[in-house]
């Protein structure tokens, strides 16, 4: 006798098979974030986020990585956002629908899936050596800069892209110029949908490692300039874990980078929401 | 008067930022190029990499890195197209809308935090449970399989969302189950953005640095298999990095242009694929 | 929606200059140390106390490895480069100062039942040809060596005095610093490695060569003799805040805080 499932019983198995993998998914990326939150929350004391660090990172705190971080972050957005959101309105609103506007957007793209081990080895050679920048906050936010912009580009060229031309159009009827349209009409639009890019760039600069040790060094003091080495949060983690200098602080710095990580990603999706719930 | 010199400002900003962009690809490629010329292409992809005796061959590391993505696909396309179907099609809309931005957070993880779960947890469970050191292909395949899922998912959750209601409803009006319909209709219509999520998630496998240099154990051999240790070619730029000068320099530069034109092509083939950029 | 482009733009600028003035204040004022791994701990506890002595003086302990250093001290990226490993050829243009003297054990997991091997077992195995511990006289398991990347001065040492001619196979688990493969040879059973004396602690066991342990009394009396110099590195003649360090270093205060964390001060070896 001849076995045939039915449509009706092979819907039932796929729908188990469906659910069972989805949720083996699910545990699996909240295992990993709640294996170190368990073991990192217990190092979280204002000690911890306040203290300077001590003996290779055996004692001590973080406050040091947390501030190089900033440092490092804060400048590369900096650095980043006006010359990817420049070139993103510039790409829309001067060149039209050109080759030239494909080939940059093309560009962009590729570089936005080039691996960040790639920017390190230029940043290392380029920054460090080359232009005596030597390991420092300033090597690594242009390393993370020339990282992002890519991302801050694509991002921002599709949510100026997305402005309805109408709202350009009575901009100019009402005798606006195009600077002003742009200044006042179209940026302020897209403005959600570039911001998400932005954030979105803030958060893989964070948790990035492999450009950041090249460039901005592992140095534990506390940065005094952004000529100062400095050991971010993701590379500080990476020296404790790896050498098993101390596991617990090790737990503690991942708790620290994730929570910051998490939140600043949560930001940026609301923002997304925001963005996509006015135009669909 | 002030929209002249806008223009100007913005068409100098973009030469900047475009600039730079072209600058490392220009750096790049300058530096490692002519060493591939000096010591001839064949030798360039032949088996033995040791720098200190002046060989400088990437077959090895090309392959190892190619293993450890085609075993991330492995694991990353069976779980991510699940959860991207489950959650497109077999779910409801308040399950949809709680799972998938967490999905999507999660994917902002620091690749060293994976790297660190694999070596404390799945490299031993490797070793005592399979053999071998533990730090291994398999361990490579299962960390960057996990790091992709959230890439796959969005994408052909996207794609899948994206087929028109009209097609279901067809599928349904004609007496098909809801499984048959996915099976044999939805997935072929969202076919593109699912290849394209594939291949960029193995984009992001083939780049991954950090992770890897610390579960696959980084030895020079060509592994024999699964649980044998790997290098790729990301973790020998990261090893030798540091103290490479000259012709070992050179050719970490030959490595990276070498990765930028593989990624490239990724990247092309899946515009092409989907018709428009993702 | 009404922004207030003002207030944005200006807030923009104030951090844009807070950052300028924070920068522009403090140029280069501190010590720059980059190399070996080996040195690095002992480097840090240094220069903790010597920031404590000299506090306008900063100083920055970054890692690498000992050719890495080396070449940062060319590059002049660094004031000091830091090596474990004696210089060869063009390298010996820079000035060195001998700070230490450090020994390289040879380690295993605690479990491991063997204690003694000889060196021509040692160069069997990270060459590949022993490749189960049954055949050393252990329990039958895979031997899994680990092994120092190619630019490491201790991977430098132990190639010049315990390898020979004989070269480190492939085979081999690479990692890049001491504390790495430490933590991988105190977790894996069948593991084999080499590290600094001074890094050796209780997870793991430094085994015996041709019958003599890594103890400070061999160390001391060179019947251990698997030594290697700590040495810091310098592009031109030191002077200013670089000289006050390696005098520093090299003061009974500098060489106590080696010599309490398992190195030979320079005082002590005879030979070098």
């Amino acid at each position: 006798m001849t076995f045939r499932i039915g449509p009706r019983t092979s819907q039932i198995i796929a729908y188990i098979i469906l659910l069972l993998m989805t949720i083996i998914t699910i545990i699996v990326l909240f295992f990993i974030i709640g294996y170190v939150f368990k073991n990192g929350f217990a190092q979280l004391s204002l000690e911890f986020l306040f203290d300077k660090t001590r003996e290779m990172g055996k004692e001590g705190g973080i406050l040091p990585s947390i501030i190089g971080t900033l440092f490092v972050t804060v400048l590369a957005v900096i650095i980043a956002t006006p010359l990817g959101v420049g070139s993103a309105v510039y790409l829309v609103e001067y060149t039209g629908g050109g080759l030239l506007r494909r080939i940059i957007s093309f560009g962009a793209d590729c570089l936005a899936g080039v691996p960040s081990i790639i920017f390190g080895l230029f940043g290392f050679i380029f920054f460090v050596i080359q232009l005596k920048l030597g390991w420092s906050i300033l090597s690594g936010s242009l390393t993370l800069a020339v990282m992002i912009i890519p991302t801050i580009i694509r991002t921002s060229e599709e949510a100026i892209k997305a402005v309805p031309l109408s709202y350009r159009e009575i901009s100019y009827s009402l005798g606006g110029g195009k600077l002003d349209t742009i200044w006042k009409v179209v940026l302020p639009t897209s403005l959600p949908g570039i911001l998400t890019g932005v954030i979105l760039g803030i958060g893989r600069a964070i948790g990035e490692t492999a450009a950041v040790i090249f460039t901005a060094g592992s140095s534990l003091g506390m940065p005094t300039s952004v000529f100062s080495s400095t050991r971010t949060l993701a590379v500080h983690f990476y020296i404790l874990a790896r050498e098993g200098i101390s596991m617990e602080k090790a737990y503690g710095t991942a708790t620290v980078l994730i929570i910051i990580i998490l939140f600043v990603n949560f930001v940026a999706y609301r923002l997304m929401h925001r963005f996509m719930e006015r135009y669909y | 008067m002030k929209d002249k010199i806008a223009e100007k400002l913005l068409l100098f900003i973009a030469f900047s930022a475009i600039g730079s962009l072209l600058l490392i690809t220009f750096f790049i490629f300058q530096q490692g190029i002519p060493l591939i010329f000096k010591i001839g292409l064949s030798n360039f992809f032949s088996m033995h990499w040791s720098p200190t005796r002046g060989q400088f061959g990437i077959l090895s590391m090309i392959i190892g890195s190619l293993m450890v993505t085609v075993g991330a696909l492995i694991v990353g396309i069976p779980f991510g197209l699940a959860c991207a179907i489950y959650l497109a099609e077999f779910s409801s809309k308040m399950v949809q809308k709680t799972l998938k931005p967490i999905i999507e957070l999660l994917a902002g993880i620091p690749s060293v935090v994976y790297g660190f779960i694999g070596i404390v947890i799945l490299v031993p469970f490797i070793r005592t449970h399979f053999g071998g050191p533990g730090f291994s292909v398999l361990a490579s395949s299962i960390i960057l399989g996990i790091m992709i899922l959230p890439t796959i998912v969005s994408i052909s959750y996207d794609s899948l969302v994206a087929v028109p209601n009209t097609y279901r409803e067809g599928s349904y009006a004609l007496g098909a189950t809801k499984w048959q319909t996915v099976v044999k209709l939805l997935i072929p219509a969202a076919r593109s953005g699912i290849v394209a999520g594939i291949i960029l998630g193995m984009g992001r496998a083939i780049g991954e640095t950090m992770a890897v240099i610390m579960v696959a154990g980084n030895a020079l051999k060509i592994p024999h298999s699964i649980l044998d240790s790997v290098r790729t070619l990301t973790s020998t730029i990261a090893l030798e990095l540091g103290y490479a000068t000259g012709d070992h320099r050179a050719a970490l530069f030959a490595c990276g242009a070498f990765l930028f034109i593989i990624i490239t092509i990724l990247n092309i083939i899946a515009i092409r694929v989907t018709g428009h950029r993702e | 929606m009404n922004f207030n482009y003002n207030r944005r733009t200006v807030r923009y600028l104030a951090i844009v200059c807070m950052l300028l003035l924070t920068t522009c204040s403090q140029r280069k004022g501190g010590i720059i140390i980059a190399g070996s791994t080996s040195v690095q701990p002992f480097i840090e506890r240094v220069a903790e106390r010597f920031t404590e002595e000299n506090p306008g003086i900063q100083v920055n302990v970054q890692g690498g490895g000992s050719t890495a250093g080396i070449q940062a001290t060319f590059n002049n990226i660094c004031h000091i480069g830091v090596s474990s490993r004696n210089l060869k050829g063009s390298e010996k243009a820079l000035h060195e100062f001998l700070i230490a003297v450090d020994g390289i054990a040879i380690i295993v997991h605690k479990d491991n039942p063997i204690d003694d091997l000889t060196i021509e077992q040692i160069q069997g195995i990270f060459a590949g040809t022993y490749k189960d511990w049954s055949e050393l006289g252990g329990e039958s398991g895979e031997i899994i060596p680990v092994t120092r990347e190619e630019g490491s001065g201790t991977r430098g040492a132990f190639e010049d005095m315990v390898m020979g001619d004989q070269i480190i196979s492939d085979a081999c688990l690479v990692q890049d610093s001491n504390g790495a493969v430490r933590e991988i040879i105190a977790t894996t059973p069948q593991g084999i490695g080499y590290i600094s004396v001074g890094l050796v602690d209780e997870r793991e066991k430094a085994l015996a060569i041709d019958g003599v342990k890594p103890t400070l009394a061999n160390l001391l009396s060179s019947q251990y003799g698997f030594t290697r110099p700590f040495l810091l590195l310098l592009l031109e003649e030191p002077s200013g805040k670089v000289k006050k360090f390696i005098e520093f270093a090299l003061s009974k205060k500098g060489q106590d805080i080696l010599k309490s964390d398992g190195l030979i001060s320079v005082t002590e070896i005879g030979k070098y």
